[in-house]
């Protein structure tokens, strides 16, 4: 076994058991660290697969900032134990089942009969210079323009929409609004200079 | 002399991982100096700022203070809440280090003081600082306090905000630069007009921006509301106590001085000297070197501490409007105005 290939099963190896751990916890807080612990040792694997630009923006992206996000509302959720624990036994051979037909699917899909190395001969090793960040760019901007723009637009859309959802108006709800504040002079809206007589 | 450098080339050959350990403490254990004597600075500093006089007992004029500090902070117990997460609690202190350490990875000193010279070095650095927020949120979660928990949850979204703004101006430099690694994107600073040929000209409100999302980002006065001493007490580390404690301070330390230098390596020039290369060629100290760099990264350490004691806190909608309805949009605009001037070839810079 290489070095490299030592590094490998670690990095298979804590990802399986950080995905395993991501269904089994309990608690959703653990869960969700587990999802970042498996996000993490993913890109350590496309690391070694040469893939350093998509592994640096697998953790820039899924870990810093959607997983953050998703820890965020996962804290704020009270929840309560004994309920998510009543239906696992119930649920359990059926979810097996399902599991089984997946792992199934995928293994004669991508499995060594359609993927192996005599169909697809391993990709030689690029030298340490080589800038896999513009080779990406340049097929992108190019070749895949048209889907990579789509792609673009679906999100925006979507960012749009969620945004349209939360921005319904409560007239009886009471907030501040902070660019008439900032808008404040400091002459007759901030200070106002009454005089008044004197008292006994 | 001999005998070392042939020590360390059969190093470099045989056990390059020897070589590797040897490096980062050359890089870490001056980081740590810094960040003692830049706690004691900041003590100084704002104490003068508020005409006091500030820590003078410890040693000649208090220089002894962040030492005795942290002999203080090793030797004090460390105390776990009862109902906290035991294991998540003593995690989160690490998870604000680890990161803050691991950027300095891909720094470049000067053109070949760098550790790992990789491509992807400004991409390295936004994951890992990005990473950095875990930290406070678990030690947030962990800690079962509400002032802890509410101190993580403005500080989760004040970072994942400023991050964007964060990540927008570098992307500004990046066009400019051409590049993703960090020494070309001095080198593409370098020019005949000294310091106007650095970027922080044509980048000028991407500079201010970055600068003021750093100090953001590092939860630093004025937008400390994750802290907030006077409204939650002091936030997410409200249960820390000890060395866990002085993993946040020394995290939260060593993130202001990477911003510090970051700001001095994108937008100053980093280790270019500010003067013309045909005015002092040859000229001990004028020409490029990495004191240059030390001294940019210091001034920009100074607005630090002097904006802290400058500015009252944010409210925190106030944070939120500033962070994306004022620095996103203008991020936007000038990324758009850098990408012309770049497929123009505007003169001086990008000509």
């Amino acid at each position: 076994m290489t070095f490299e290939q030592f590094v490998f099963y670690v990095f298979a190896a804590i990802l399986v058991f950080a995905a395993t751990m991501v269904i089994t916890r309990r608690n959703p807080v653990h869960s969700a660290l587990f999802l970042v612990l498996a996000f993490f040792s993913s890109a350590c694997i496309w690391m070694l697969a040469e893939a350093e630009f998509l592994a640096i923006v697998l953790v820039l992206v899924y870990v810093g900032a959607v997983m953050v996000l998703f820890l965020f509302v996962v804290m704020m959720l009270d929840i309560d134990v004994e309920t998510l624990r009543a239906g696992f036994i119930s649920y359990l051979p059926v979810g097996l089942l399902v599991a089984a037909a997946m792992a199934l699917e995928i293994f004669l899909v991508v499995g060594p009969d359609n993927f192996g190395l005599e169909n697809y001969a391993a990709p030689a090793a690029r030298a340490a210079d080589y800038n896999n960040t513009a080779e990406i760019g340049n097929v992108l901007y190019t070749v895949y323009m048209y889907p990579f723009e789509i792609a673009a637009v679906i999100l925006l859309v979507a960012i749009i929409a969620a945004v349209g959802l939360t921005m319904r108006k409560r007239p009886e709800t009471k907030s501040q609004d902070p660019s008439q504040q900032v808008k404040v002079k400091k002459g007759p809206d901030r200070v106002q200079v009454v005089s008044m007589e004197a008292e006994d | 002399m001999g005998a070392l450098i042939g020590l360390w080339e059969w190093l470099g050959e045989n056990l390059i991982i020897i070589q590797i350990m040897i490096k980062i403490v050359v890089i870490v254990a001056p980081l740590m100096l810094a960040v003692a004597y830049f706690t004691y600075a900041e003590r100084k500093i704002i104490g003068y700022m508020q005409v006091r006089i500030g820590p003078n007992r410890v040693g000649p004029k208090g220089w002894l203070q962040p030492i005795a500090d942290a002999v203080k902070l090793m030797f004090k117990e460390i105390v776990i809440p009862t109902k906290a997460n035991k294991l998540l609690f003593l995690i989160a202190p690490l998870l604000t280090l680890g990161p803050a350490l691991a950027a300095w990875a891909v720094f470049p000193f000067t053109e070949e003081l760098v550790l790992a010279d990789i491509n992807a070095g400004l991409l390295y650095i936004l994951a890992m600082t990005s990473v950095g927020v875990y930290g406070v949120i678990i030690a947030g979660w962990a800690s079962n306090s509400k002032y802890a928990f509410l101190g993580a949850l403005r500080s989760a979204a004040q970072i994942v905000s400023y991050e964007i703004a964060m990540g927008f101006a570098l992307v500004g430099v990046l066009v400019a630069a051409g590049s993703l690694n960090l020494g070309d994107i001095v080198n593409a600073q370098r020019g005949e007009g000294g310091l106007f040929n650095w970027y922080w000209l044509p980048l000028l409100p991407l500079f201010v921006i970055y600068f003021i999302s750093g100090v953001a980002e590092t939860n630093r006065a004025p937008f400390d509301v994750a802290e907030g001493e006077s409204e939650i007490v002091a936030g997410f580390h409200v249960d820390y106590s000890g060395m866990p404690f002085a993993c946040f301070f020394l995290g939260e330390y060593a993130n202001m001085i990477l911003i510090s230098a970051l700001t001095a390596l994108m937008f100053l020039g980093g280790w270019l000297s500010p003067f013309p290369a045909s005015w002092v060629d040859g000229v001990f100290l004028l020409g490029d070197g990495i004191h240059w760099l030390f001294i940019k990264t210091a001034i920009f350490g100074f607005f630090f501490l002097w904006l802290r004691a400058t500015f009252p806190r944010f409210r925190y909608d106030q944070i939120m409007r500033l962070g994306w309805k004022v620095f996103i949009p203008i991020t936007i605009v000038w990324i758009l105005v850098v990408g012309l001037a770049v497929v123009y070839q505007m003169p001086w810079w990008f000509d």
